[in-house]
């Protein structure tokens, strides 16, 4: 095998179609990208939501003096009989894992520890922030059956599931992923196309050359090595193009929504979804020039 | 050397077979004129041998093999034993003489000395000596012919198979163009030539053979063109 008659009919292949050359590795290196993006959402949201499972509860908050809770409504603050009992009811439910008293004092403090806004800051007094009782359950799946059941007890002004609100983030970085990997797979597809494309006007643009190495019997693989290598380098350039893209992206995006996120997304994962994405580009490149070949080009 | 038993070719969408129940022996080291109108078959003929179609029925032997045996991945292999000359020449344009030759054997893999020992003896072999660094575009078709032949030869095959190779040159460039062939054939080398030159063949008094609608109408050792007519 002669490789530098091979690299000179693949670097002539590739300056003849020079536009489709560049088509097929920008499409390449987008589609990669937004497939690495993808995954690292996706491993991101794995990541968070194993994270939170651990620590998700159930806040049943009770009623204030004055609490404009509809269930505290013409009554007082809940008192410390109903607490007691409150407290006897949820440790009697099997699926309660631990249960944990959170006075007006620690609310306060808490609350303190993470508002900002000074003006609410200086108007809140301790009285304001309700009791409540921190429930770890068991499986969380079981928390609407035991909220249900809570509710309506007396002194319980209403109930949050932690959950709830870590699922807005969950899903709308859920939808982010769906419609990276969406617009990935649309440009993979348009990138195999392009590719075919490419590789069919290479074969016609070099039908003298691969006629008359049929005629003198050249062998399949060399006749149809330079095609292919074309795919394979585009879409190895494309590849690069996508991993700069990727470490940008986390970088700019990652890096800066860490601070929120309490499993950040590390370097390894990084390098295991660019190495990923290059291999499925590489292999898509090589299919597609491979594929294309087979029909455009009769040995 | 070349072997047809029984061979008939029949194109799809076409009712009437290009070649009909044709069987014809052809030894090592002859040279064989394939006669007849157009459309008669002759090109299918030596598109069997390539193994670049293949038969409805019938056996084909070439070079000692079994065709219909012959696995695609070994057609290259075959095709090796076997050079090609065109009525178009097919050179490379951006190529000149000495490259277009040596093409040949650089994609077969050949080691680049034994391509620069064999070219220039192939090209001094078809006349074409002091002209290896010159482009298609600036040689006569006869010229342009040689270089063909020297690429068709230059691997030293078993056949040489031409089909129509004096069809674009005139009579008075088309004797050496045949002598070229008859110098290769001297080597050895088998030669099936398909033309409609009646000169060249009646010249040549070589074993003809007449096709005519795909069949076999004559085949005669020191033939000439026209006799069955």
């Amino acid at each position: 095998m002669r490789a530098n008659f091979i690299f000179s009919e693949v670097w002539i292949g590739l300056r003849r179609n020079l536009t489709m050359t560049i088509a097929v590795i920008v499409t390449v290196a987008v589609g990669m990208a937004l497939l690495g993006v993808g995954l690292m959402i996706n491993s991101q949201v794995t990541s968070l939501t194993g994270y939170w499972t651990d620590k998700i509860e159930l806040s049943v908050y009770l009623c204030t003096k004055g609490s404009s809770f509809e269930a505290c409504r013409n009554r007082g603050a809940a008192t410390d009989e109903e607490k007691a009992k409150l407290k006897q009811t949820i440790q009697g439910i099997p699926d309660v894992e631990r249960i944990e008293y959170e006075s007006q004092d620690q609310a306060y403090k808490n609350w303190q520890a993470t508002e900002s806004n000074q003006v609410l800051l200086s108007i809140t007094k301790v009285e304001d922030m309700p009791e409540s009782f921190r429930v770890k359950l068991k499986d969380p799946d079981k928390a609407p059956a035991v909220m249900a059941s809570l509710k309506g007890q007396p002194g319980v002004s209403n109930i949050i599931n932690q959950r709830d609100i870590l699922q807005s983030v969950f899903g709308f970085m859920g939808k982010l992923r769906t419609m990276a990997l969406g617009v990935a797979f649309l440009m993979l597809f348009a990138a195999t196309l392009l590719i075919g494309n490419t590789v069919r006007l290479s074969a016609y643009n070099r039908r003298r050359e691969t006629g008359i190495m049929r005629l003198v019997g050249a062998s399949n693989i060399y006749i149809q090595l330079p095609f292919v290598m074309e795919g394979l380098i585009a879409g190895l350039i494309g590849g690069v193009l996508a991993a700069v893209l990727l470490i940008t992206t986390k970088v700019l995006i990652f890096e800066g929504i860490q601070t929120y996120m309490a499993a950040p997304l590390g370097w390894d994962t990084v390098a295991g979804i660019i190495t990923g994405t290059m291999a499925v580009g590489v292999l898509i490149c090589v299919l597609a020039s491979f594929i294309t070949l087979r029909r455009y080009l009769r040995v | 050397m070349i072997h047809f038993d029984n061979v008939t070719k029949l194109y799809t969408n076409q009712n009437r077979p290009a070649l009909d129940h044709v069987s014809v022996d052809v030894d090592k080291g002859e040279f064989v004129f394939l006669v007849g109108p157009s459309g008669s078959g002759k090109s299918t003929f030596l598109r069997l041998v390539l193994k670049e179609e293949r038969p409805n029925s019938g056996a084909i032997h070439v070079a000692g093999k079994d065709l219909s045996r012959l696995s695609n991945f070994k057609v290259p292999h075959l095709r090796r034993r076997i050079g090609c000359v065109f009525q178009d020449f097919r050179l490379l344009p951006n190529k000149n003489v000495y490259e277009n030759v040596a093409f040949a054997l650089e994609v077969i893999g050949k080691p680049r000395r034994f391509i620069r020992k064999v070219v220039p003896e192939v090209i001094e072999l078809v006349g074409l000596e002091g002209k290896a660094h010159r482009m298609p575009e600036e040689l006569s078709g006869g010229e342009q012919q040689r270089v063909a032949m020297a690429r068709a030869f230059v691997n030293r095959p078993m056949i040489l198979l031409a089909d129509e190779p004096t069809g674009n040159i005139d009579p008075a460039t088309s004797i050496g163009i045949m002598k070229v062939l008859d110098r290769i054939n001297r080597t050895g080398t088998t030669v099936l030539m398909a033309t409609h030159d009646a000169a060249i063949v009646d010249s040549m008094r070589k074993r003809v053979v007449e096709l005519e609608d795909g069949k076999i109408v004559r085949d005669q050792s020191r033939g000439v063109y026209g006799q069955a007519y």
